[in-house]
């Protein structure tokens, strides 16, 4: 009996260890030579692979930084010190320049704020609600509310809160996924230091505008005017800010009748912007109530 | 070598004795790769290019190695032994000689390594006294079986992601009860009878 547990055990340690051999010998054999850089530049990545870069993944970008195809600013994700050490290991100049961008969600009507013209019963997603006569609401480029851009987030960094898609700031490192997948394209990439936004996008006339929904751009030119720095223009009836000219005054947050352009003092503390619920217009309560 | 038999062989493991369906071999990368019909896809071809190359090996090993000295019984730890070297031989071929190849099946290929499918295809081959052609008929019948299975199931889950269903079913628990109701269908199979 002993002799064939022996004889066993002999038999598998010889199996294993030619097995191991082979192994060790084809390791040797197909070694294949990897750029050390490559590995590193990896690890100062955030290796969410979320390919904002356009490149399929954080060691895909690593190897073109390596080659030198992609700046080593490629990604938006990182800050300067990363960005730099990045350049020191693939030994180029660093970056001259920096900028740190985060999505913005242009639209601010809630679903007490804006008015729909019909009710949505189909498939959860933005993408075919706006088939059907452009979504719910009447504003043409209002926010459909129904999540395709939290569901393109890698970083749970979209949520749609009260009707609308929110970013939390804290999450977000403007990989561009939900830009990208928004059907109605109300989301845009900002600095991520910039302190105002304008919460519309709606390019109709302020008449119509003013019709369906309660916090619309009507393009009056009250925060043109405002501001000192020229960084704020109404161009077809929406307001649009310059960052590169914007110095955060917020002249135009106090000035904007509609209270549209928002400021980062709107953001609550978990990091999800609250849509202001105070905004909601008297008149506005009321016809919900009669409703 | 009888047409008849390799053409029942490769029925049989195809449809009616499916590994997913029939046999409940390999659920767990069925069910975690099947979100979208390409990555299905892929691990099917994965699967399909290990499992036929890993049961002939096997099928070698068992015949010439464990039946000779009369360790048969030992044959799942040897098969498990063999099947791990094998893919990690395989990933390193690859990387070094076909890196299109292996940037294509990617992360699949050291998921297989564990895969029980792989290890039951070496194990059933053996019970069922196949010879070395058979075997490798049957390995591959089955792997197309299983690829067959799981792209079905990802091209359903497609459109199970649009479906409204009820929050605690969201997920898995919708994608077992679609897997059983699939199985069903592929019940049917087992009235066919083949002249073997």
């Amino acid at each position: 009996m002993y002799t064939n547990i022996l004889f066993a055990f002999l038999c598998f340690l010889v199996l294993s260890g030619v097995l191991g051999l082979i192994l060790a010998i084809a390791s040797k054999v197909f070694a294949v030579e990897t750029d050390e850089r490559v590995e590193q530049i990896t690890e100062c990545l955030p290796g969410a692979n979320c390919g904002g870069c356009g490149y399929t993944g954080c060691a895909a970008l690593a190897q073109a930084i390596v080659k030198g195809e992609a700046p080593v600013n490629a990604c938006t994700s990182v800050s300067k010190e990363v960005c730099d050490k990045i350049a020191e290991i693939a030994g180029v100049a660093p970056a001259e320049s920096h900028v740190r961008y985060r999505a913005q969600v242009m639209c601010s009507g809630t679903h007490e704020l804006a008015k729909k013209k019909y009710v949505y019963e189909g498939i959860h997603d933005c993408v075919s609600a706006n088939k059907l006569a452009g979504g719910d609401k009447l504003c043409p480029n209002g926010c459909i509310g129904l999540g395709t851009c939290a569901a393109a987030c890698k970083f749970d960094a979209i949520h749609i809160i009260n009707g609308v898609a929110a970013v939390d700031y804290n999450k977000c490192v403007a990989c561009g996924m939900c830009v990208a997948a928004c059907p109605k394209s109300i989301i845009k990439l900002i600095p991520y230091d910039s302190k105002h936004w304008v919460g519309c996008m709606s390019a109709d006339k302020g008449a119509i505008t003013k019709n369906y929904c309660d916090v619309g751009c009507i393009g009056c030119k009250i925060c043109e005017k405002a501001c000192p720095n020229g960084a704020i223009k109404v161009d077809g009836n929406v307001a649009s800010i310059n960052y590169d000219l914007c110095d955060g005054c917020g002249l135009c947050e106090s000035k904007c009748p509609r209270k549209i352009i928002w400021s980062a003092r709107s953001q609550s503390e978990e990091g999800v912007i609250r849509l202001k619920q105070d905004l909601s217009t008297p008149e506005a309560n009321k016809e919900n109530t009669n409703e | 070598m009888n047409v008849g038999v390799i053409i029942g062989i490769i029925i049989s493991s195809v449809l009616i004795e499916n590994y997913v369906f029939s046999r409940f071999l390999g659920i767990c990368p069925f069910l975690g790769l099947s979100e979208k019909p390409s990555t299905a896809f892929g691990m099917g071809c994965a699967v399909t290019f290990v499992m036929t190359l890993s049961t002939a090996i096997t099928w070698l090993i068992y015949t010439h190695v464990l039946v000779p000295f009369e360790l048969e019984y030992l044959k799942t730890i040897a098969f498990i032994l063999v099947i791990a070297s094998l893919v990690q031989l395989i990933e390193m071929f690859l990387k070094k000689s076909v890196p299109s190849l292996y940037s294509a099946l990617g992360i699949y290929l050291p998921l297989i390594t564990t895969n029980c499918a792989i290890l039951g295809s070496a194990l059933l081959c053996v019970q069922n006294g196949y010879n070395l052609i058979e075997s490798v008929i049957f390995s591959f019948g089955s792997a197309v079986g299983w690829t067959l299975a799981i792209v079905i199931f990802a091209g359903v889950r497609a459109r199970i992601v649009f479906a409204e269903t009820p929050k605690c079913f969201k997920g898995t628990p919708i994608a077992l009860v679609t897997a059983s109701l699939i199985a069903l269908a592929f019940s049917g199979f087992s009235g066919v009878e083949l002249p073997l």
